[in-house]
């Protein structure tokens, strides 16, 4: 029932003519299952204007790249995510990083702690310190930090629901330091609007989150003014299934979401823009991609300019960062997981990411051993420095093919917007269902073409060794990290000044309740030592939580 | 699984839940039953208060669902709760939803939910929701919920069976309602106007107020409440409200009425069930199949179809 | 119109990743069978108590945090305390093979890695329906 590639195609009705015109009976689409035309002309590209549409490098509207001279100035900077058992595991993992010329680091932090859940809460059993580190109170924050110097290195911090707690630890860490938060480089993730449409790790409804996310804005701006206060984030969309335009338009639309979230709350837009930042899946299809990357940043800068009036070059300017996609590869063969993400980031560094994270061939099956790590960051480094495409900007630009792809689209992404804007905007259509369905709907072709194998995957429906045994280390975190974190905890809990605790839990309250911004109170409760389970308790019962409406 | 049968049953009278669930499996899969054990069941019905929810889909029924029963159960009342979704007439599968509403009361034992799914036209879910609902009656609940999207004769004829009939409507289901007007307008006991906080909340309400008054005035007038289940809003209301439609009943003897008239519509269901699967036998197909056939020649109607089947039945229980 | 084959399919733990889950539980209704979602965040207790109330014939679960070691064994015993000997329990996710045998061995059904085919899901359900639930 499956396999009739040639009806598909509807090339049965067609007689041979000769071999060269024969196509072979496959589905030619993208990743996205966009279908592909056979060639590609002048034509297709007639209508560009090279000023009005693609601009010099480094020139409006910027699809060719933020900078004039690209990676000539500076290379992309690579970012490692990485984290796992306690802070302590995980500053050696940082330390080790660092000494091998990463320039900055990514904390990946455990479940218990995104979901804003104590290492003792019932709910983290079995995963503390499991996918990331498990951080319950500024004295694990210390251990994470020690010895990294937090004025030279910038920190890139994986986190939605907590962030603002997260970013209050990261200021009072500085500060032992003696590192003032005027000094501080970084970026939180804080794109809490992802997380109801993919990544499902809310825990308050929409509203009082993107209250807290305007809070970080409007305390960042003033106090921290070098931090990216959030990295909007397209990677979990495409991660939980959605196509590339899908992921480029949800991820746009989140991001003038909060543009006229913090507009409202009396910001002027050349004030905040600056510091958002995005964050990219590269995913298998190498054109697809680039043009993706190269429709975003046409599509923010025409926006910025043009709807919301920013005066600032930097507002218009779509700066981001790149992951290679977590969902693309295989546990089978895991090997030809450094092919696939190799190719990934190559499409992220043609597409002129500003940083890369490069996963590891494992990550299939568990966080990733040092050895595959190395091997993800070897990857970039061979990018860079070995096959020349460093050497001028955008060098795809004018292709027929790739800016038919990246009009095509900004056109998809555009429609999008007219869809959500018809929806009364992304929090209605989120609370409606429309772009989890969306994506739900396309997580469910891409498996049906995979099973029907209209999308090969090599080494799983094509290619497959019979009785593969897996042939890699799998990294195990030992149950004992679980333990030994309960024990600190619990050590906190007894060694601490619990008034202090109770005092500056109420201040919160007090502030939440009066609709106050909440930064300086959790700055405040960080410093008593209060855990993230104790503060996000608090917050709960002042703004309530969220259930979804699961849709198909 | 006969062999099992006596001891479902005694389980059920100790009050196991797994009892109670593997029970109602065994009416929704037309298990042969042995009739004794379902009329001591039976005999232990009636002193459940039930409830009707419909509405169309995305009006929030299960989330008020929910809050009502939140609300029961701080007045110590027990719940059980059926939550009907359609099956797929393509696949015979369904995708049952609603629990994740009522996700509060997983591990209340005094709270029973069961999700159920249409199973087709020819599946006889009235006559299996009202069983099932006499098994969460006869097992001790104090209140019986059936939820149920409103559309399908079925459905309605689920929630109309309940003593009290909530219908929910939302705002912007302005078009659904002029759907589905017939239908809902008269068996309502009680309207609520869910997500009432949304914009055209009172322009709704004033157009369904003003349908209302077009019907002559009765005993009961079905009020109409509004509410934001979503943020417990009104549902106090909304169960005070079900507490005078109560009264109400109970006044007289509607009630009394109302529950005969349930068992007259369950043994109607049951029948013409019952009647539907034996009718339908291999035979019965097979005379369709070949009407279908003769169909091209211009040689059959759908009378002489029909007669030729009625009489083959007849034939047949001779 | 009589036995239909009812399945669970749950998330335990924070792990919000719902795409295989969803792809999975629509896949299932697509093949005929009658699916109850879970919703997201679910504790082990919960996932028994909704698979005693819907008398389910499997219970799915869908895991990727690496919570496994954890999760699953806690779910057994709770089966077990409520006597469901004749619930099978399955799932899938970012589980070793390794573990998953060692899973296996300590009772659960088949527990399925990354890359595979709903269809292997499906089959194995039935195949295991028609010997346990004839």
């Amino acid at each position: 029932m499956s396999k009739n590639g040639n009806m598909r195609n509807g090339k049965a009705d067609k007689p041979a003519q000769n071999s060269q015109s024969q196509e072979r009976e496959t589905k030619f689409m993208t990743t996205s299952s966009k279908p592909i035309d056979p060639l590609y002309k002048p034509e297709d590209v007639q209508h560009i204007d090279y000023q009005r549409d693609l601009g010099d490098p480094g020139d409006f509207p910027y699809t060719r790249g933020i900078h004039k001279n690209m990676y000539r100035g500076r290379l992309w900077t690579i970012r490692q995510f990485a984290g796992f058992g306690t802070a302590k595991d995980t500053n050696e993992r940082f330390q080790y990083l660092l000494k091998n010329g990463q320039m900055g680091l990514s904390v990946a932090f455990d479940l218990p702690t995104l979901m804003g859940r104590d290492s003792d809460d019932a709910l983290s059993e079995g995963e503390v310190g499991v996918c990331g580190v498990a951080i319950d109170s500024l004295a694990d924050m210390e251990v994470l930090f020690d010895g990294i110097p937090l004025d030279k290195v910038s920190t890139s911090m994986t986190i939605n629901s907590p962030a603002a707690i997260l970013l209050a630890f990261y200021i009072a860490v500085g500060e032992k330091q003696g590192v003032p938060q005027e000094q501080l480089m970084g970026t939180l993730q804080n794109d809490i609007l992802k997380e109801y449409i993919a990544q499902k790790e809310f825990i308050f409804p929409p509203e009082p989150s993107m209250k807290l996310v305007v809070d970080t804005i409007l305390y960042c701006t003033k106090h921290v003014p070098k931090w990216n206060t959030i990295s909007i984030s397209g990677y979990h969309i495409r991660e939980a299934g959605s196509t590339a335009a899908q992921e480029l338009a949800f991820t746009l639309s989140d991001g003038f979401a909060y543009v006229d979230a913090a507009i409202d709350a009396g910001m002027d837009v050349d004030e905040f823009a600056p510091r958002l930042s995005f964050f990219f899946n590269s995913h298998l299809d190498f054109f697809e991609e680039i043009a993706k990357f190269r429709a975003a940043r046409r599509i923010w800068a025409r926006h910025m300019r043009e709807r919301y009036a920013a005066k600032s070059e930097r507002s218009w300017k779509l700066r981001f960062h790149t992951q290679t996609a977590g969902c693309s590869l295989t546990g089978q063969q895991p090997i030809n997981n450094v092919m696939r993400t190799a190719f990934e980031a190559l499409a992220g560094v043609l597409g002129g990411t500003q940083s890369l994270h490069t996963n590891s061939l494992d990550e299939t099956w568990a966080l990733p051993t040092e050895k595959a790590a190395k091997i993800a960051l070897r990857t970039q480094q061979i990018i860079a420095h070995e096959i020349g495409v460093t050497n001028t900007p955008d060098p795809l630009a004018g292709s027929y093919f790739v800016e038919k792809l990246t009009d095509e689209i900004e056109a998809e992404a555009e429609a999008y917007f007219q869809k959500i804007n018809d929806l009364g905007g992304v929090i209605p259509a989120i609370k409606q269902g429309f772009q989890q369905r969306e994506i739900a709907t396309a997580a469910r072709r891409y498996q049906d073409e995979f099973e029907a194998k209209d999308r090969i995957i090599v080494g799983v429906n094509e290619y497959a060794e019979e009785n593969e045994k897996l042939e890699i280390p799998i990294l195990k975190i030992d149950q004992s990290v679980e333990k030994a974190q309960l024990e600190r905890l619990q050590q906190l809990r007894a060694s601490r000044d619990n008034g202090a605790v109770e005092a500056e839990l109420e201040r919160l309250r007090v502030d939440a309740l009066a609709n106050k911004n909440v930064m300086p109170a959790l700055i405040d409760c960080a410093k008593a030592y209060c855990t993230v389970g104790e503060m996000i308790g608090v917050l709960r019962e002042v703004y309530g939580t969220w259930v979804e409406e699961p849709v198909f | 699984m006969n062999r099992n049968m006596n001891q479902w049953f005694e389980d059920f009278s100790n009050g196991s839940m797994r009892a109670l669930a593997r029970i109602i499996s065994l009416v929704e899969n037309d298990e042969p039953i042995d009739d004794d054990l379902r009329d001591q069941l039976y005999q232990r019905t009636g002193q459940a208060y039930r409830i009707g929810i419909t509405g169309p889909p995305g009006a929030g029924k299960s989330t008020l669902v929910n809050q009502m029963t939140k609300l029961y159960r701080q007045q110590g009342k027990t719940v059980g709760i059926i939550a009907v979704d359609p099956t797929s007439p393509f696949t015979g599968g369904a995708l049952l939803g609603d629990r994740v509403r009522m996700d509060d009361h997983t591990l209340d034992s005094g709270v029973f939910i069961r999700s159920m799914a249409t199973r087709g036209s020819l599946g006889g879910l009235a006559a299996k929701a009202q069983e099932a609902a006499d098994m969460l009656d006869a097992f001790g609940k104090d209140i019986v919920i059936y939820e149920t999207v409103g559309v399908g004769q079925s459905e309605l004829d689920i929630v109309e069976a309940a003593d009290t009939t909530l219908v929910v409507l939302v705002p912007e289901s302005g078009d659904s309602v002029q759907a589905m007007k017939a239908g809902l307008m008269e068996i309502a006991d009680i309207f609520v106007m869910n997500k009432a906080d949304r914009e055209g909340a009172d322009r709704a309400l004033r157009e369904l107020s003003a349908m209302l008054h077009l019907r002559p005035a009765q005993a009961w007038n079905p009020p109409v409440k509004k509410a934001v289940a979503m943020k417990n809003d009104g549902v106090i209301d909304i169960l005070e409200t079900i507490g005078k439609h109560r009264h109400h009943l109970e006044d007289g003897d509607l009630l009394t009425r109302k529950r005969k008239q349930r068992f007259v519509k369950t043994v109607h269901a049951l029948v013409s069930y019952r009647l539907k699967q034996d009718f339908w036998d291999e035979t019965a197909r097979q005379i369709l199949e070949g009407h279908i056939e003769s169909l091209d020649q211009k040689k059959t109607s759908p009378y002489r179809a029909a007669k030729q089947l009625m009489a083959n039945y007849r034939e047949g229980v001779r | 119109m009589s036995k239909k084959i009812r399945v669970l399919v749950a998330k335990p733990g924070l792990d919000g990743h719902d795409r295989g889950a969803k792809v999975i539980a629509s896949a299932l209704r697509d093949a005929g069978f009658e699916v109850i979602y879970s919703g997201l965040h679910q504790t082990p207790e919960k996932i028994v108590s909704m698979a005693l109330q819907e008398d389910v014939d499997v219970i799915g679960i869908s895991i990727l945090s690496g919570a496994h070691m954890t999760l699953f064994p806690r779910i057994m015993d709770l089966m077990a305390k409520q006597g469901m000997s004749d619930v099978l329990l399955t799932g899938g996710g970012i589980i070793p093979p390794e573990e998953a045998k060692e899973l296996e061995g300590k009772g659960t059904g088949k527990l399925f890695g990354p890359g595979t085919s709903t269809r292997d899901i499906i089959d194995y359900i039935n195949t295991w329906a028609a010997e346990h639930r004839a």
